[in-house]
């Protein structure tokens, strides 16, 4: 069978069961637009090509499927470059294809002409420049194999003109050896030896913590983890990058360790004497100042990237191995630890103390955007997802949202990009469309890719958007507050400017707002309610709140200061 | 400590004792090398030195010989990333110690009848070969080890117009010593 090169890209497309294309076209790209009429694909046209890579971020984290999009050559290219970046930063599976100016004119500085394998070279697991027509299926297969397996990522897809132009004889790839990618070998074959190792560190521990990473997402590992954990009794704490890996409401979940998390979570892990790493990276947001990190814990490293041992901390075993794995070879060795009776009566202690919490909400004044988190959480349905961009708001989202199962939890991490959370809840959405998707959104962070609320309404995708409008960059404020004695530079952003209803309402959505405690709940029922369009609130929350608690960037996680109301209490 | 002295030279290796080398394996695709450096690059690794050329009769494969600076990474850190690369095959890690390493340096020296004599000495105590002569330069080169090539680089100092060049080291590893993968 002859086809164009175009429409073998489609059909590679729809071999590898893509529902779902993110994009937007333009003259490079422009043949591949054509028979994509004609497939089962649906294309979604974004305003903005960002918002189509975040849009694909948003699929990906809440199907675990790859996400998907598709954009013109040059600045169509560059502008999903921060999307790529994000993707790569959260090992999320992205497969991006670009268009590219013909063969004949790369290096001439053609018409949109850019070089973006060469400017995404360092944030894609791995990029291709396809040469010829015959080889797009093979670029095709090769890149969703590279974005799913071993540690997932965004796999960049470039493919001049001329080659989506010309004929080409229909093949496909059926084998992993057609893929011609000598190089790759995703998985090791499990060391028994590192295995027996850790086994051995787990039986002697008598304060052993949990630290659960993206990874464990990643790698499916939820129900592994839930069935080790129960039967070793030992605590759970998981990063901002693994949210819902472990149910929030099971009781040895401590919460989410790191600057903002739970005291106890990040205390338990300054006191363990094991670390047991599954799938995390030792962030610096969960670190602290790094010698003085769970100083002394023995830690047993588990990771699918081998390069992710000793970079930050020094690992007493490494295992790799994906997360799922490792935790039933733990299990079929039957690593226990000691009896835990006196370490969980000490964290139990910490709990009490220093539980979360913020000032009581007032009746007149602004709202407190804690509690806005949490009466959305009330009147939410179970198995809701919730998106967030990246602020205070994120931080509030992921603290006082209860996540109970994967998938339930849309967010930038390891790049904290603002503008993240309505495309990627948009994303989620298409994804899943039988959930509620709320979006917790920040001011500074709505202004950034609020028109794909256009996209969402011409498409039919009805999320919902909480605007926590603080009328601030709400956490710079938070830092020029705290570490620059009050010397504001460049946050204040207006609760008013622009009109979050009207400019909800030019884009096809309902728009509301809430400046009480009465106006909050009305609201919430009411946006409950509407399920054909998408619904923006524009919250007004008090701009002097901060994020509590926190540990200031490079201190160590001793010092993690606890919210005013609970400072002068004896630790 | 130095890398062992090559006996029939009886010179020192000057590069740090911390280097490291790398022989990799990679597939001979458009942009490898980019991808190489760039990583070298964006995460802070040094190079000393870094060669390249096809491997084997085909034309898939090449292999690059690098020399790491293994202060300015730990080394596994160096080999795990590069290792992540799609395009890198393999990657077989010499210690200095085990290494018998090669470099090429070329060298056209301009020289008059005063300075001749002393020219054919050094090039005679280097073991290094005339390539091409005429009336006013003499081209040299020696096939030897770093710190030879080292050695003659420094000798020729005294010479006033002297153009220099040299490959970057090729290893194996010394029979009866192996490379770790
Ligand atoms: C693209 C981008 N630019 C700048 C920043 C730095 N930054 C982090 S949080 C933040 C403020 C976000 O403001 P807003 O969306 O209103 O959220 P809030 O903190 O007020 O909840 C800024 C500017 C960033 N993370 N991303
Ligand atoms: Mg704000």
């Amino acid at each position: 069978m002859q086809l164009t090169g175009a429409q073998a890209l489609i059909k590679s497309l729809e071999q590898q069961g893509v529902e779902v294309v993110f994009g937007l076209p333009g003259g490079a790209i422009l043949p591949v637009y054509d028979p994509l009429i004609d497939s089962s694909i649906r294309h979604i046209l974004v305003r903005h090509e960002q918002g189509a890579g975040h849009m694909a971020e948003g699929y990906a984290l809440a199907t675990g499927r790859p996400g998907v999009a598709m954009v013109t050559s040059g600045p169509g290219a560059t502008n999903i470059v921060t999307p790529i970046g994000n993707a790569h930063m959260d090992s999320t599976p992205l497969v991006v294809i670009t268009g590219q100016v013909a063969s004949g004119s790369i290096g001439t500085d053609a018409f949109q002409e850019c070089d973006i394998t060469g400017i995404t070279m360092g944030i894609t697991k791995h990029n291709f420049l396809v040469k010829s027509a015959q080889e797009i299926p093979r670029a095709v297969a090769a890149a969703f194999h590279l974005a799913t397996t071993g540690r997932p990522g965004p796999v960049l897809i470039d493919v001049p003109k001329d080659v989506t132009q010309s004929m080409m004889d229909w093949w496909y790839p059926s084998t992993i050896e057609e893929y011609d990618l000598p190089g790759y070998r995703p998985e090791a074959p499990l060391d028994e030896n590192a295995i027996a190792r850790a086994v051995a560190l787990i039986d002697v521990a008598e304060r052993p913590v949990l630290y659960v990473g993206g990874g464990t997402l990643k790698s499916r590992a939820s129900a592994e983890l839930l069935a080790f954990a129960e039967r070793t009794k030992m605590p759970v704490v998981t990063t901002l990058m693994a949210r819902g890996a472990f149910p929030d409401s099971h009781e040895q979940h401590l919460g989410m360790p790191g600057m903002h998390g739970m005291y106890t979570a990040v205390t338990a892990i300054q006191k363990c004497d094991l670390l047991i790493s599954l799938g995390a990276r030792f962030d610096d947001r969960v670190t602290g100042k790094i010698p003085a990190f769970a100083a002394g814990a023995k830690v047993i490293h588990v990771d699918i990237d081998k390069a992710e041992f000793n970079k930050v901390r020094h690992a007493d075993v490494a295992v790799q191995s994906n997360v799922a794995a490792a935790l039933l070879a733990f299990d079929a060795a039957s690593a226990t630890p000691r009896n835990l009776d006196a370490w969980w009566k000490q964290i139990r202690a910490w709990q009490e103390r220093y539980p979360l919490v913020y000032e009581e909400p007032s009746t007149d004044g602004l709202l407190r955007p804690q509690h806005v988190i949490q009466a959305i959480a009330a009147k939410a349905e179970p198995g809701t997802i919730i998106a967030s961009g990246v602020g205070q708001h994120q931080m509030w989202a992921s603290q006082f949202w209860k996540f109970e199962e994967p998938g339930t939890w849309i967010n930038s991490g390891g790049a904290g990009t603002m503008g993240f959370g309505v495309p990627s809840a948009i994303g989620a959405k298409v994804g899943r469309p039988e959930r509620t998707v709320w979006c917790i959104d920040g001011d500074g962070c709505f202004q950034m890719t609020a028109q794909e609320l256009v996209t969402a309404r011409a498409e039919g995708i009805p999320i919902k958007v909480a605007i926590l409008n603080n009328a601030y960059l709400g956490m710079v404020r938070q830092w020029q507050e705290m570490f620059y004695e009050e010397r504001y530079s460049e946050v204040y952003l207006s609760a008013d400017l622009p009109d979050y209803v009207k400019w909800a309402e030019a884009m096809g959505c309902v728009g509301l707002r809430a400046t009480n405690l009465k106006e909050m709940h009305d609201v919430i029922e009411e946006a409950n309610k509407i399920n054909d369009v998408p619904v923006v609130i524009d919250f007004r929350t008090d701009s002097s709140e901060k994020v509590f608690p926190m540990v200031a960037a490079g201190a160590s996680n001793d010092d993690i200061m606890v919210h005013p109301l609970q400072r002068g209490v004896a630790k | 400590m130095s890398a062992t002295p090559e006996p029939f030279l009886g010179v020192v290796d000057h590069t740090p004792v911390r280097h490291h080398i790398l022989s990799v394996l990679v597939e001979n695709k458009a942009g490898v090398l980019a991808r190489i450096a760039g990583l070298f690059a964006r995460r802070g690794f040094n190079i000393y030195s870094l060669a390249v050329a096809p491997a084997e009769s085909g034309a898939r494969f090449s292999r690059v010989t690098i020399v790491v600076d293994a202060e300015s990474a730990p080394l596994e850190q160096i080999v795990g990333q590069l290792d992540k690369l799609v395009n890198v095959v393999a990657i077989s890690d010499i210690s200095p110690k085990d290494a018998l390493e090669r470099e090429l340096l070329i060298a056209t020296i301009k020289t008059d009848v005063d300075n001749r004599t002393s020219l054919l000495d050094i090039i005679a105590n280097a073991g290094a070969a005339i390539v091409d002569v005429d009336a006013k330069s003499v081209t040299v080169m020696l096939a030897g080890t770093p710190g030879g090539c080292d050695e003659l680089e420094r000798a020729l100092e005294s010479f006033a117009e002297v153009e220099l060049h040299r490959t970057g080291r090729v290893a194996l590893p010394r029979l009866g010593k192996t490379a770790s993968a």
